[in-house]
């Protein structure tokens, strides 16, 4: 935790996130690092276009081809290069999964595939292209690092980190401006939870965009006694087990809170490690079970119930099972 | 192609077959026909044409192979045991557990194996990765690919077909193994890649047609003017015959059929006569 500040307001960020992260690329790509940012037609929507004229030895555009685009990262990471193929959330997993799978990860090569707009990010773009399904897919690929960066400080590191750490990553990413839980400079330890509140009552387990919505929740669930402790569980693969059974132990009683459908992704992940080792009573905050649908994020995040309020009620839902149970 | 040198890699094919008949022998069962059709390309790419270094199978210079129908393992390995790259005891190992010696070739596994492949198609995406690495490095390095006809059943072939000539990728000379059939019939009739020289010359590719893809000096022959081409990747079909050199499973169905020791110990036998007789 020495290396992280927290912001002292949650105000939204200056930067989209992708600006950051293009930002990130860019950096690397002048300090030397053998980066190749490749994208399937979508380099404008991640802020690389403007910058390829600069780096046309290192960004790639590989066309509306996904499953190519993951098979010549494959052969780039063979060579020695580290690759960052990039698309949309739904693409760079479904419709690539078996590329990211044999050819990057069954390889054992050093590949870090970065699907952008998850879930509800994904706005307007509706159904189709929202991911609920793609950490799911993701985390049955042996040893690959599974990461969704909370704010623009966490992309800037967390992009630097994943171009100098050999192996398969996933980066699960909002393009837009996110609200600031850290400040700039911060560095994360890569599979150690964030603990953002401490409160004995509960303990909220959050990803990508709904750890706002967390600190959010404590906040007002501070103003009627109930006093929760809150993770920022950037890392989904692998889960910080220990974070989660010390929760389990000092506060009794689990709500997690994830972008993405309850099976296969955080929720999922939270409650295995939890049945395993410190059973106790566990709510989730995610979709249930559904298909993504057109609409603007905001109304999204109501309609998926995930919002503040959505995971405020589920902490008094669990509270109350506290002890009930056994 | 001096007479001496054709004499030399028709020799070599006929030991790169032996050495499937004793993998396949050993296990008892394997894909005869894909790994038989394709041996005498293997003789010409190991037997003359590829720049390695067999006691250093890394080396940054070298020309690359990826065998994009990963089945056909059998037939890079014993083409690989053959010029050293590890002892051909090893052969007999095949898909044994701990093997180094798997299915599919891997590139974790194998000294010489430079991708990992096994899921049709992507050995062809992984290899123009390698190209564009090369080309990167500034390496003279050529990278050759393999695939099957049955294999550009899958999309990603055309993805790839679009992909290289766009990257100027003109260090890629591609083969096809086109023995048309595949596990469920004939290639046409499953789902036709009829008129593949056309289509890839279409995409932007050099094509050169190989009347017959198990003769050695017209796959050599072929090679040369791939390279004389500097401004196409090039794509050589190889009219072959899936199964060529194995009595058993020439003309029957052989796409991965059982092998008796008796088989593989006449196969072999017949195979030491034909090289006896060059």
């Amino acid at each position: 935790m020495e290396n992280i500040k927290l912001a002292e307001e949650n105000k939204m960020g200056e930067q989209e996130m992708r600006q950051v992260y293009a930002e990130a690329i860019t950096k690397l790509i002048e300090e030397g690092e053998p980066v190749m940012a490749m994208d399937a037609d979508l380099m404008r929507a991640i802020g690389l276009l403007s910058y390829q004229k600069d780096y046309p030895d290192n960004i790639i555009d590989c066309g509306i081809a996904e499953a190519n685009m993951m098979g010549v990262a494959a052969g780039l990471s063979a060579e020695g290069f580290v690759p960052f193929p990039h698309s949309f959330a739904v693409f760079s997993s479904r419709r690539s999964m078996d590329q990211v799978f044999m050819s990057g990860a069954y390889a054992k090569l050093n590949i870090k595939v970065v699907g952008s707009d998850p879930g509800i990010c994904a706005g307007l773009n509706g159904g189709t292209h929202q991911a609920f399904e793609d950490v799911a897919v993701m985390r049955c690929i042996p040893n690959i690092t599974i990461v969704e960066p909370t704010d623009g400080a966490m992309v800037r590191d967390l992009t630097i980190q994943a171009a100098k750490t050999y192996g398969m990553f996933y980066i699960r990413m909002n393009r837009g401006k996110a609200e600031t839980i850290y400040e700039e400079g911060s560095s994360f330890e890569i599979g150690k939870a964030v603990k953002l509140r401490e409160g004995q009552d509960a303990t909220v387990i959050a990803a990508g965009r709904e750890v706002i919505e967390a600190v959010r929740a404590a906040e007002l669930l501070k103003e009627e006694g109930i006093h929760i402790r809150v993770l920022d569980m950037f890392t989904l693969k692998p889960l910080d087990k220990e974070a989660v059974i010390a929760a389990a132990k000092e506060t009794g009683a689990i709500v997690t809170a994830e972008n993405h459908n309850v099976i296969g992704g955080l929720g999922s992940a939270v409650a295995e490690i939890l049945a395993e080792n410190c059973p106790v009573p566990v709510e989730r905050v995610g979709v249930q079970d559904e298909f993504g649908e057109v609409g603007p994020a905001d109304w999204l995040k109501e309609r998926f119930h995930l919002t503040a309020d959505d995971i405020v009620r589920k902490v008094r839902t669990v509270k109350s099972r506290k002890g009930m149970e056994g | 192609m001096s007479a001496e040198k054709e004499k030399e890699l028709k020799s070599f094919a006929a030991d790169i077959r032996i050495g499937c008949m004793k993998q396949l022998g050993a296990l008892g069962i394997g894909h005869v026909g894909g790994v038989m059709s394709i041996c005498d390309l293997m003789a010409c790419l190991y037997g003359g044409v590829m720049k390695i270094d067999p006691a250093n199978p890394k080396w940054e210079q070298r020309d690359r192979f990826i065998m994009s129908k990963g089945h056909a393992g059998p037939a890079m390995y014993a083409a690989l045991a053959l010029k050293g790259y590890f002892d051909p005891e090893e052969l007999k190992t095949l898909n044994q557990p701990g093997t180094r010696l798997p299915s599919h070739t891997d590139r974790n596994r194998t000294p010489g194996v430079d991708m990992t492949t096994g899921s049709l198609g992507q050995g062809f995406s992984s290899g123009l990765g390698i190209a564009l690495g090369c080309k990167r490095k500034k390496l003279d390095s050529y990278v050759y690919i393999l695939l099957g006809d049955g294999e550009c059943q899958e999309g990603q072939v055309w993805e790839c077909a679009m992909f290289a000539p766009a990257k100027k990728l003109f260090n890629v000379i591609a083969f096809l193994d086109y023995n048309q059939l595949q596990i469920d019939g004939t290639v046409e009739e499953v789902s036709g890649v009829q008129e593949f020289g056309e289509k890839f010359r279409a995409f932007g590719w050099q094509v050169v047609d190989v009347t017959d893809g198990n003769e050695v000096s017209q796959i050599m022959a072929a090679i040369d003017e791939a390279k004389a081409d500097k401004e196409h990747p090039s794509m050589i079909i190889l009219h072959t015959e899936k199964g060529k050199g194995c009595f058993f499973a020439e003309g029957v169905f052989n796409h991965n059929i059982p092998v008796t020791k008796e088989q593989a110990g006449q196969a072999i036998a017949e195979l030491e006569a034909y090289k006896a007789a060059l």
